[in-house]
Parts: C-alpha cells; sequence; structure tokens
C-alpha cells in the first residue's frame, strides 16, 4: 500500500480546501479519513484531482464517473488531453476513489447516470488540463528565461520556436509541480481541436479482449469466500424459518447466515454456495402481494385511471372533446415491467476487518444520499461504521443502465463478511438477477385528440397511469405537507414517471397531462433513459395515429408542427433524407419515423419493419442525433447502436410478468435478449454542432419503439398499442 | 483431484468432478476471463474450447474435460493478439466488455473451422452469445474483418 499520508498542500492543490471553515472541516474530515484508499497514482505534477504526470510523460487522468460501457474511460480522458496538448499515446487512466472533489455536479453525488458524465466534465476538466498546461509552459519559460507567452505546446512537449529548445511535460513535471495553480487559463475554440471530434481507439478495448479486465465478479481476495442469498420469491415476503442442516452438509458449505433479505449460504466458491442454496429448507411469509399477478396489476392500472390524477401539464383552452365527433382519436397503450439483465450478474464484495470496511464493487453511485444511498453510505451502515470508516474501489461494470445505483447486494456483502469474519463475495444467480432488479415501471395510457378540419390537432389531452420510483425516497422524516412542497415527489409528480410525456414538441393548442400515481410494490428503478422509455412510445405513436386519421405522411405531419424546434426539426429531416423517406419501403416492409427530444439531445430515428414467417423483422434503422459537440464519433455511434439494441429488445421481447407476487420469468430462456441473427442495419448520423455537449447515452433508446410500431403499422395496416410487440396481433 | 490441460498448463484441482468447469476455471485457477453471465447455457459468456470446438464451460462437468485441451480467452494467442482480437479492436467492438470474451472465442472458432464463413454462417455461430450493449452490427464487421473479408458487405 503506498504512502497513506495526505498533506494539507495536496489537499489546496486536489481543491480540496475551501476558504470557509466550514467547508475547511467538512473536507479535511472526508480527506484525513481516505487513508486506506488507493491514493490517485503519484506524480511530482498533480495540479488537481484529475491530472498526474510523471517524470516518465505518463499522464493518468483519474475518471471519476463509472465505466459500464459508455466509453467514459476514454471521453474523459480526451477533455484532457485536448486542453493540455498531451501526446494521447502517454494519456492512462485511473478509476478515482471517493472523494469529495469528484461528486457528479449535475447528480450532486459521486455517481453516473442520466447521461451526464461527458456534459458535466466539459468545461471543469477541460479548465483544469487547461491551467495544468500553462504551468508546463510556465515551468519551461523560467528554465529559458523566456516569456512563457513565447512558449508553444504540442503533443506532450514545450517547445520555444525562437530558440528551437524543446521540453518534455515529463522532464517538467517536477518543475511544474513546484509551481501555484493559476487562478485561470483559456480554452481552446472549437476550430483549434485536435483531439476532440476525433474518432480515437478506446483506451479500455485491448483489456477487454483478452480477459484482462477486471469486473466486480473477478475481484479476488485472499481468503474470499462466495455467498448466494436464498431471498423470498414474492415481494415484501418475510423469512418464517429456515433448516441449515442439509445446506451446511454440502461439501464446500462453510455457513448459513439469516440476513435482512433471506438466508445466505457462504462456501468456498459459487457453485459450493448454489448447491447448499438448493439443499436449505426455508419456508417464507408471503407477505402482502402474494396474491398479486400480471392481470391483477392491469386491472389496478384500469381501475384508478378513471380518478382525476394530478394535473402535470396544461396550456390552451380545455374544452370537451366530444367522442362522436369523427375527428377526436383515442388510444389506450400499456408498457410492461422490464428487468435490467446486465451481463455481468449483481454482485458484490467486501471486507470488514475491526473498524474497517472494504468493498469491492460495480457501482454507478460511489457515495451520495440525494437519491438512496451511494456504496459507502450502504456499506457503513450496514458495517456499523461511519461512513469515513468505509473504502470503496469501483471496478468496471458488465453493464449497468441503472441497475447498479442499488445496493441491496452490496449491503448483503457486508453484512456476511461481519458476520462470518471474512471477506465475502455475493454473487446474483443470473435468477436472482431477474427476480430481485428495480424494475422499469408498468404503465398505462389513454390519450385522447382532435382535430380540425385541415388534420390538424387542435387538442391532446394524455392521462398517465404508472407507479412512481420517486417516492421511495420521500423522507419518512419529513412532515406531509413539507415533502408535497420540496420532496422528490412534488406536489405529487413523479418526473420520473412523466418525463418525456409532459411537454411534447408539436404545436398543439390545447394540451394537458394528468397523472395517476398507481403504487403497487413492485421494486422500481431507473432503467435507461427512465420515463422517456415508455412515454416517448406513447407520444411518438398517437402523433402517427393523428397523422393516419388526417390522412397525411407521418413525416410531413411531424414537420409542420414542429416550427418551434428547428434542433429537432433538423434531425427529423436528417433521418428521414439518409433513410430517403419518400422512396418505396423494401417489399413486405413498412418503413415508421419517431423524434425525441431528452438530456439536452435531440434524436431522429427511422425504421424498416415488418413480419416474416410470424416474427417482427427490423432490417434497417436510420437514426440522426444532435447531441452538441461530439467528443469521440466512434464512441457516440457506439452509444446509439446500443441505445437502439436496448429499445428494440425491450420492444420486441422484454417483459417481465408476475404470479403469487413474483417475477415469473428467471434467466435468458424466457427473459430473452434480442439475438446477433436478429439485428438490423444500423446507420448513425450526428447534426454537426459547436454546441456544448448533450446527454447521449440514453437518447437513442426510446425512440427504436415507437420507430419501429409506426413501421409495423404501415406494413400490415395493424396499431401497435402494447409492448412488448406480439407478431400475432399483426397478422390475425 | 482432476487433471485438467488449460491453454498448455496441467492444473492438478481438488475440485468435484461435477463442478461446473467454469468454476474451476475462475475461481480454482483464478482465470477470471471467462464469464458467468447465465448458468444455463444460454448467454455464452462462458464460452471456452475444448479440443477447438467452443462449449459452455457453465454447462461441462470438470471432470468431463479431464484429458481434453481446454483454451481459455487468456489462452487463445501465445504472444501476438489473435486475428480474432485484432479485429475486435480495430472494429471497437467492446462497449462493456463483459460478454466479450465469448463473443471472441466464439468467433475464433467459427473461423478455425470455416476460413471464408458465409453472413448466414456467422449468424448461426455467434447466434449463442448475448450482448446487452448492443455491439453485434460490430461483431458481424469484426467477424469479417478478422476473416479477411470486407468488414462491410
Amino acid at each position: 500500500m503506498p504512502d497513506p499520508v495526505v498533506s494539507r498542500r495536496d489537499l489546496l492543490k486536489a481543491g480540496l480546501i475551501g476558504g470557509a471553515g466550514l467547508v475547511l472541516a467538512v473536507h479535511l474530515d472526508a480527506c484525513a479519513r481516505l487513508d486506506a484508499d488507493p491514493p490517485p497514482t503519484s506524480a511530482p505534477f498533480a495540479p488537481d484531482a484529475w491530472i498526474r504526470i510523471g517524470t516518465d510523460g505518463i499522464v493518468t487522468v483519474v475518471v471519476d464517473r463509472s465505466e459500464m460501457g459508455q466509453g467514459v474511460t476514454t471521453a474523459l480522458p480526451m477533455l484532457v488531453a485536448e486542453e493540455l496538448d498531451a501526446d494521447w499515446a502517454m494519456v492512462r487512466f485511473e478509476q478515482a476513489p471517493v472523494n469529495p472533489a469528484y461528486v457528479n455536479p449535475l447528480a450532486g453525488s459521486q455517481r453516473t447516470g442520466g447521461s451526464t458524465s461527458v456534459r458535466a466534465a466539459w468545461l471543469p476538466m477541460r479548465r483544469a488540463a487547461a491551467k495544468a498546461r500553462a504551468m508546463l509552459v510556465l515551468a519551461a519559460a523560467r528554465a529559458w528565461g523566456v516569456p512563457a507567452r513565447t512558449c508553444t505546446t504540442e503533443r506532450g512537449v514545450v517547445r520555444h520556436p525562437a530558440t528551437g529548445r524543446s521540453a518534455s511535460y515529463g522532464e517538467l513535471a517536477v518543475m511544474a509541480g513546484r509551481l501555484p495553480v493559476p487562478a485561470d487559463a483559456p480554452l481552446k475554440q472549437p476550430g483549434d481541436f485536435r483531439i476532440i471530434g476525433r474518432p480515437l481507439p478506446r483506451l479500455d478495448v485491448p483489456s477487454k479482449v483478452n480477459g484482462t479486465a477486471v469486473y466486480g465478479i473477478d475481484v479476488q481476495v485472499p481468503g474470499l469466500l462466495v455467498a448466494t442469498v436464498a431471498r423470498c420469491p414474492a415481494f415484501g415476503g418475510r423469512l418464517r424459518r429456515f433448516d441449515a442442516a442439509r445446506a451446511l452438509a454440502v461439501p464446500g458449505v462453510r455457513h448459513v447466515v439469516p440476513i435482512e433479505t433471506g438466508v445466505a449460504v457462504v462456501a468456498d466458491g459459487y457453485w459450493q454456495a448454489l448447491r447448499g442454496r438448493q439443499a436449505l429448507t426455508v419456508e417464507w411469509d408471503d407477505g402482502p402481494l402474494a396474491g398479486l399477478d400480471s392481470a391483477g396489476v392491469q386491472q389496478r392500472l384500469e381501475d384508478i385511471a378513471s380518478e382525476a390524477g394530478v394535473r402535470v401539464k396544461s396550456w390552451g383552452s380545455d374544452s370537451p372533446l366530444h367522442t362522436n365527433d369523427a375527428r377526436v382519436v383515442n388510444a389506450r397503450y400499456d408498457l410492461p415491467y422490464l428487468a435490467h439483465a446486465t451481463m455481468e450478474p449483481t454482485n458484490a464484495t467486501a471486507h470488514v476487518a475491526g473498524d474497517r470496511c472494504t468493498v469491492w464493487v460495480p457501482t454507478q453511485y460511489q457515495s451520495g444520499t440525494i437519491v438512496g444511498d451511494g456504496a459507502r453510505e450502504v456499506a457503513a451502515r450496514a458495517a456499523g461504521l461511519s461512513p469515513g470508516a468505509v473504502t470503496v474501489h469501483t471496478t468496471l461494470l458488465g453493464g449497468a443502465f441503472g441497475r447498479r445505483v442499488e445496493h441491496e447486494c452490496l449491503s448483503e456483502a457486508v453484512q456476511l463478511s461481519k458476520a462470518v469474519g471474512a471477506p465475502v463475495k455475493v454473487i446474483y444467480s443470473r435468477e436472482d438477477d431477474i427476480r430481485h432488479d428495480h424494475y422499469r415501471p408498468v404503465s398505462h395510457h389513454r390519450l385522447e385528440a382532435r382535430l380540425d378540419p385541415a388534420g390538424r390537432p387542435v387538442a391532446w389531452r394524455h392521462k398517465l397511469v404508472a407507479p412512481s420510483i420517486m417516492s421511495r425516497f420521500v423522507s419518512p422524516y419529513l412532515p406531509g405537507w413539507l415533502a408535497h412542497r420540496f420532496g422528490p415527489v412534488k406536489h405529487g409528480i413523479d418526473n420520473a414517471a412523466v418525463e418525456g410525456a409532459a411537454s411534447p414538441p408539436y404545436r398543439i393548442p390545447a394540451f394537458r397531462l394528468d397523472y395517476v400515481m398507481a403504487n403497487i410494490g413492485v421494486p422500481l428503478g431507473f432503467w435507461r433513459s427512465v420515463g422517456h422509455s415508455h412515454n416517448i412510445f406513447v407520444v411518438e405513436s398517437f402523433i402517427d395515429e393523428l397523422a393516419d386519421a388526417a390522412g397525411a405522411d407521418p413525416y410531413r405531419f411531424r414537420r409542420e408542427l414542429l416550427v418551434d424546434h428547428p434542433r429537432l426539426l433538423a434531425v427529423l429531416d436528417l433521418a428521414a433524407d439518409k433513410a430517403v423517406w419518400g422512396s418505396p419501403a423494401p417489399r413486405g416492409l413498412g418503413r415508421g419515423i419517431a423524434i425525441a427530444e431528452l438530456y439536452g439531445g435531440y434524436v431522429g430515428l427511422v425504421a424498416e419493419a415488418g413480419v416474416e414467417r410470424g416474427a417482427v423483422v427490423v432490417r434497417r434503422v436510420v437514426c440522426a442525433a444532435d447531441v452538441g459537440t461530439v467528443v469521440n464519433p466512434d464512441i457516440a455511434a457506439a452509444q446509439v447502436e446500443g441505445g437502439i439494441v436496448f429499445g428494440l429488445t425491450a420492444a420486441l421481447k422484454g417483459e417481465i410478468s408476475l404470479k403469487g407476487g413474483a417475477v415469473q420469468q428467471g434467466n435468458f430462456d424466457d427473459y430473452q435478449l434480442l439475438r446477433l441473427p436478429e439485428m438490423p442495419a444500423i446507420e448513425v448520423f450526428f447534426v454537426p454542432s459547436a454546441e456544448p455537449p448533450a446527454g447521449l447515452g440514453e437518447v437513442a433508446t426510446p425512440v427504436i419503439a415507437p420507430a419501429v410500431a409506426n413501421a409495423l403499422a404501415r406494413a400490415t395496416g395493424r396499431r401497435v398499442r402494447r409492448l412488448p410487440i406480439r407478431p400475432e396481433s399483426l397478422t390475425a | 483431484m482432476i487433471e485438467l490441460r488449460v491453454n498448455g498448463v496441467i492444473h492438478r484441482a481438488d475440485v468435484e468432478p461435477a463442478m461446473p468447469l467454469l468454476w474451476v476455471l475462475r475461481e480454482v485457477l483464478g482465470l477470471t476471463g471467462t464469464k458467468f453471465g447465465c448458468g444455463i447455457g444460454q448467454c455464452g459468456a462462458c464460452t471456452v474450447h475444448l479440443d477447438g470446438a467452443p462449449v459452455r464451460s457453465c454447462q461441462l462437468a470438470a471432470g468431463s474435460a479431464a484429458g481434453r485441451a481446454v483454451t481459455t480467452i487468456e489462452g487463445l494467442a501465445a504472444s501476438a493478439p489473435h486475428p480474432v482480437q485484432e479485429a475486435w479492436i480495430a472494429e471497437q467492438v467492446p462497449q462493456c466488455g463483459y460478454c466479450q470474451s465469448g463473443q471472441v472465442m466464439s468467433a475464433a472458432a467459427l473461423l478455425a473451422r470455416v476460413s471464408r464463413p458465409t453472413d448466414a454462417e456467422i449468424d448461426a455461430a455467434m447466434s449463442g452469445n448475448l450482448c446487452r450493449c448492443g455491439t453485434y452490427q460490430r461483431i458481424r464487421r469484426a467477424v469479417r474483418r478478422a476473416a479477411g473479408e470486407p468488414p462491410h458487405a
């Protein structure tokens, strides 16, 4: 373990000490307890929390967001390398420890999600790098006795063109490390970028094709035991009694431990633990949801759809819509619960030793208390220690998609390590992972619109019935009236439920959205694009239905209603143009279009789909995106491709159903994912832009389902109003 | 005690013969490049080669691998990267990367059997490997590249 001493100077340099006494105290407390953390690579030149330059010239960028596939361990180093004028071949990355310096300013916690990583780092990391560059230049200028402004930088070297002198960043690192950090340094103009905007290969890819990349499940610690936990299949159920005798007789099983979530079998390895669990005799009290099944959930949503709910948004005169009017269009849409199904099953490793707790966890949420608790806080509570006594090692994440902000598994690992006195890794079986997720909420939608004689929509009403993700974060200690006004479900509106439905971009004179909260008891969570994942399907399907009712082309219909949204109009046009919208679709297929604005980005998508031999096929997808400045076009395209596959999998296959209060699916045989032979050709186009980067990782996910549904309406004459799409409903 | 030949090295492992090869590789031999994804042979993350043929190591009892040649992602290439690994890098296939050991092993086994696979053969050989990040388009291109064909059909 490297020298744990953290000097005040280090803290100053890391920007951890503020001027105010209170801030100082808080930060010193946080830092003083970092002694067991791996300090980011020590280097003679470490001007801030992110940049380390050694005498060998290696630039190590401390990446403070989790790498879950989105390429952040390349994109953030690119921001630094750009303003530093680093030699990209000398750039490395390192995962940040828990530290206030690494809080995500767009999340208010050390957390990765909401398509924020590049957006949040765009200015701070570039500013830090520009200052570091200025220090390197100043170090060289002083050594040479020349004005700093007469020096230039290029690929990790400071040059003085007038005298022909040059020095590498490695040679300057020690001298630069003795200089004060300047208050400011100018940023490059976009026209001067030589790294940002290039499709540089990812820094993490070589390790991901030779087996050396380390995910949470790969963590190895001396003396490690592996546990699986038997949990009540029904949500909200409890352990009644258990008999460990047969489990303990399985070779390799060391302990059987009842914990908060069930009964854990702790063994020498996963297979032994799983066999022990199979031998366990457990009796559950199935709890309050024991009688719940999917039909009951649907019934409940439809029953309360008649309630008024909460007015989320409205404008224009809200005159009644007459259902006997030929120009009134009605539709109901239903979307199911969904699991995340990350390829790496949920897991966590913990070692509680005396008054310290060390955890290794593939987490999106290292620390914080804003929306649920971060890994550090959860581990501290489970260990009975203060958060400062916990060290969090963030491993690579084998997919995340919102699943890995939840930390029950980590809590289990900590409880078990404490109980058995050894490091413990808890691994969810695939069945555990599918049946004990935090699900994308089910939702039921009722829409009604009226068209004027010219076929333009004049009124739009949407009643959205769905459980609330955010209501579990309402503090039980806050008085109700206070929570109502300031809590995460302000005025009874869960933004995570209504986002994407509250402001359709189309010019509609009268609009209203009402939300009926339908809490059911199934655990809920954030699933790639969250509320947009259902609402964009509804809005973009319904606008297509209106186009049909108006007898209009769905692309032109949208176009005319997007007059106030130039960036959306541009992606709509670009997608239509690249897909050659007006041309005949391939035989047997239809073409569908959809758009969305989310996380600051704009996306338009055309899909070609049909039904062949009883199955829905999607052959080609053309996606246009305006996400501001694109830092790395190849990684960005990969995110769009992946986001489309994620949404397409849900559209064609995704459904979590319930019986007896428990999830019926368990593995990839009954919770199926898209496979390679089903993969459409995807073409991605980015609108050139000098705007700051927008969100990217989630923007394409919600538009594919409505585009496919709209394409199928063209191909089959039948409208999809329930996901996943059932091919039999299109051919019957 | 069973004797396993993994990546050319003989290992004696004190495990029950019924233990799936996957867990012997990962937890006894420390070869964690081979991944656990489903435990029922549905996802392909645990794909290794047994005498050159792709197998799901979560479904193979370690005892049945005794005396046969097991190759894992760690042993796919001796020194320089395997052509499939090179193609995977050239096409920038991985995102989260968790499934990619299995993808690479399936592709390498395909190309060892068929040097110039058709698109249908690629689809068939790779259909057992799931990727939640959605890298399939790049996988198709990378397999074609590794086969010496133009990545774009």
